[in-house]
């Protein structure tokens, strides 16, 4: 064991860096999406094209930004203006032209409805950004490396992803805790929520309150592909790949649970990246071990509440 | 409401093969365009079944996939398509049942996207796992005998089209059955009450894993189909969007009927061999779009309007 450790310490130390920072961009992929099930009841399968979409408009606001001459630090606030950027008119035309209509439905319709959307996004993708992978490692290189020290060794990681990308994650689960419970919006979130008969008869307009939360759970997955892009380039297929990883993350912690989002978020993003450094084969497969074996012992997943079947 | 009686359908169904043959027989190319789309026939035929107890899986190509890989790999060893079909379509239905052993606790989103997150771990598996699988090249399948006999190429390719043309009609057949038996009736409860069967003292868990072996069976034979048509399998039989196509056509067809899937299959890919070349861009973005006004405005699919069509005909 001695002696593994001597061998392959710094791989591990490496996989941790690197896991920490990836499972800060799945949380916030999944955090919006459990925010949207929660309150709507409806899995928006397009959810991972709309964090593709974040990346693409982020790397191109990048590249724009330094056409136009613009100093490296411009951006990091491009890639936080594209993240609003899009979700601001993403969110609002995919709730009003689209879910609007399908909220009475039968839920199997529904998810086909979502499964549509994802379909043409996916294409939309292509027609706009074309197929070549795109990169816009400004944001990167500006911050520099920090050297971490692990046991004997130094490593030295990126500051981005080390610091940065953590330090976003946490202000937006502090944040969403912070506005769920303290402010009035808030509160209006989680009693439709709870209960959307209820707090419709006590006067709460569910329609704003939908359009809302699907609006701020759409710049949430923006946000996350737009933090992505300095990382690595956006390739077609991202948007596939980030909504079943998400869907994991939000299954492990139980549909609807936003602190236990960040938790399982953790385990798969620090699964999927020691898995990278030790079985490459299996990077794939790690996450969804992780969520089939969760589901196995709590079929609600960790933090989930046990529903009773409807009659 | 009155619908088209059993006859009537059986009738239509002989027509519909008929026609079928005649059009393989006018235009020989055709022929294997027709052999693809009845064999995602029998692959929808499955994904109709789930639909019926309200579940719809967005990774059955996993089993389409599966029973390709199946037929590429044992093609060498046993070169003869009667021993090569049932035994992937076998394989593919015992995967279904270790799967669905763990995937048939689960309803609507869960079941979805379970379904979905596997497929993608079997389409990573056989692209990573190159020495074996080859990746994305794929591997070539050299065409079996069938019943014993090396055909010519022509020959080959009608035995194929008449294998499949067979399979759906007794598929089609099988699963009418299914559906009007007491098991089949089980499904339509998981998707109104599923409480309510339970406390009749049925499993609607068993119920579900018996559609969902049976889906990924006619997946298997779809599969079987398509590799020995095609000759060459690559993993892209198992991404998502192979999934989703048969979604699509599910709905697009109509999932009222069991002549449904055959339907949506025939027209999907006819229209796909002429567009799908000039819009491979867009080509997820139409059906997409499809799909979307399908589920929106004619939720009964092109079955439905023939049905409407059909019971105006009677009436007058």
């Amino acid at each position: 064991m001695a002696d593994w450790f001597a061998d392959n310490g710094l791989l591990l130390g490496l996989a941790l860096l690197d896991g920490i920072s990836s499972a800060a961009l799945i949380f916030m992929v999944a955090v919006g999406l459990t925010l949207v099930f929660g309150v709507m009841r409806i899995l928006n399968v397009a959810h991972g094209s709309l964090y593709a979409i974040g990346a693409y408009t982020a790397a191109s606001a990048g590249i724009f930004a330094a056409s136009l001459g613009l100093p490296a630090w411009a951006s990091l606030p491009a890639i936080v203006l594209s993240a609003a950027l899009v979700g601001a008119v993403t969110g609002p035309l995919i709730e009003t032209l689209l879910l609007r209509r399908i909220y009475d439905k039968d839920p199997v319709l529904q998810l086909l409805v979502t499964f549509a959307l994802f379909m043409i996004l996916e294409d939309v993708q292509k027609l706009i950004w074309g197929v070549q992978p795109m990169q816009n490692d400004t944001a990167t290189r500006l911050l520099g490396t920090i050297d971490v020290p692990f046991g004997a060794d130094v490593i030295p990681f990126n500051a981005y992803q080390l610091l940065l990308l953590p330090g976003v994650a946490l202000t937006v689960l502090v944040g969403l805790t912070l506005f769920l419970r303290r402010t009035l919006t808030g509160r209006v979130i989680i009693a439709v929520t709870e209960d959307r008969e209820a707090a419709t008869a006590i006067g709460i307009d569910s329609t704003r309150v939908f359009l809302l939360t699907f609006t701020f759970g759409a710049a949430l997955a923006a946000l996350g592909g737009a933090l992505s892009s300095p990382t690595a380039s956006v390739v077609p297929g991202v948007g596939a790949s980030t909504i079943v990883l998400s869907f994991a993350v939000v299954a492990t912690a139980g549909l609807g649970r936003i602190e236990g989002a960040a938790i399982a978020a953790l385990m798969i993003g620090l699964g999927r990246s020691i898995a990278v450094y030790f079985a490459p084969e299996f990077e794939v497969v790690v996450p969804y071990i992780i969520m089939v074996a969760v589901l196995l012992v709590r079929p609600q997943g960790l933090f989930g509440v046990a529903v009773t079947r409807r009659v | 409401m009155s619908r088209p009686g059993g006859k009537q359908e059986a009738l239509l169904a002989l027509a519909g093969a008929a026609a079928l043959v005649a059009i393989a027989f006018g235009a020989p190319w055709l022929k294997f365009v027709l052999t693809i789309a009845l064999a995602k026939g029998l692959a929808v035929l499955g994904i109709l079944l789930l639909l019926r107890a309200g579940q719809v899986s967005f990774g059955h190509a996993l089993y389409v996939a599966f029973a390709a890989y199946v037929v590429a790999f044992l093609a060498p060893l046993v070169p003869e398509a009667l021993v090569l079909l049932p035994l992937a379509a076998l394989g593919a239905a015992l995967l279904g049942l270790v799967i669905g052993l763990f995937v048939s606790r689960y309803r609507e989103i869960f079941f979805g996207m379970m379904n979905l997150a596997l497929s993608m771990v079997f389409y990573s598996l056989l692209e990573k796992f190159y020495h074996f699988t080859r990746g994305t090249d794929g591997i070539r399948v050299q065409p079996p005998r069938v019943a014993g006999m090396a055909l010519t190429r022509d020959g080959y390719e009608w035995a194929l089209f008449g294998i499949a043309l067979g399979l759906c009609l007794v598929a089609g057949w099988l699963a009418r059955i299914y559906l009007a038996s007491p098991m089949g009736q089980a499904l339509s409860a998981i998707k109104t009450r599923e409480t309510r069967l339970e406390f009749m003292g049925i499993s609607a868990r068993a119920a579900l894993l018996f559609a969902y072996v049976a889906s990924a069976f006619l997946a298997g034979c779809a599969g079987a189909i398509i590799a020995m048509t095609t000759r060459h399998v690559t993993p892209l039989l198992g991404y998502w969007t192979a999934s989703g196509e048969l979604v699509f056509i599910a709905v697009l067809g109509g999932a009222g009927a069991v002549l449904g899937p055959f339907l949506g299959a025939i027209a999907f890919e006819l229209v796909r061999v002429y567009a799908a070349a000039t819009l491979a861009d867009s080509w997820q973005l139409i059906l997409g779009s499809v799909l979307l006004g399908v589920i929106l405005f004619a939720s009964r699919g092109l079955w439905g309007v023939i049905e409407a069509l059909l019971r105006r005909g009677r009436r007058a």
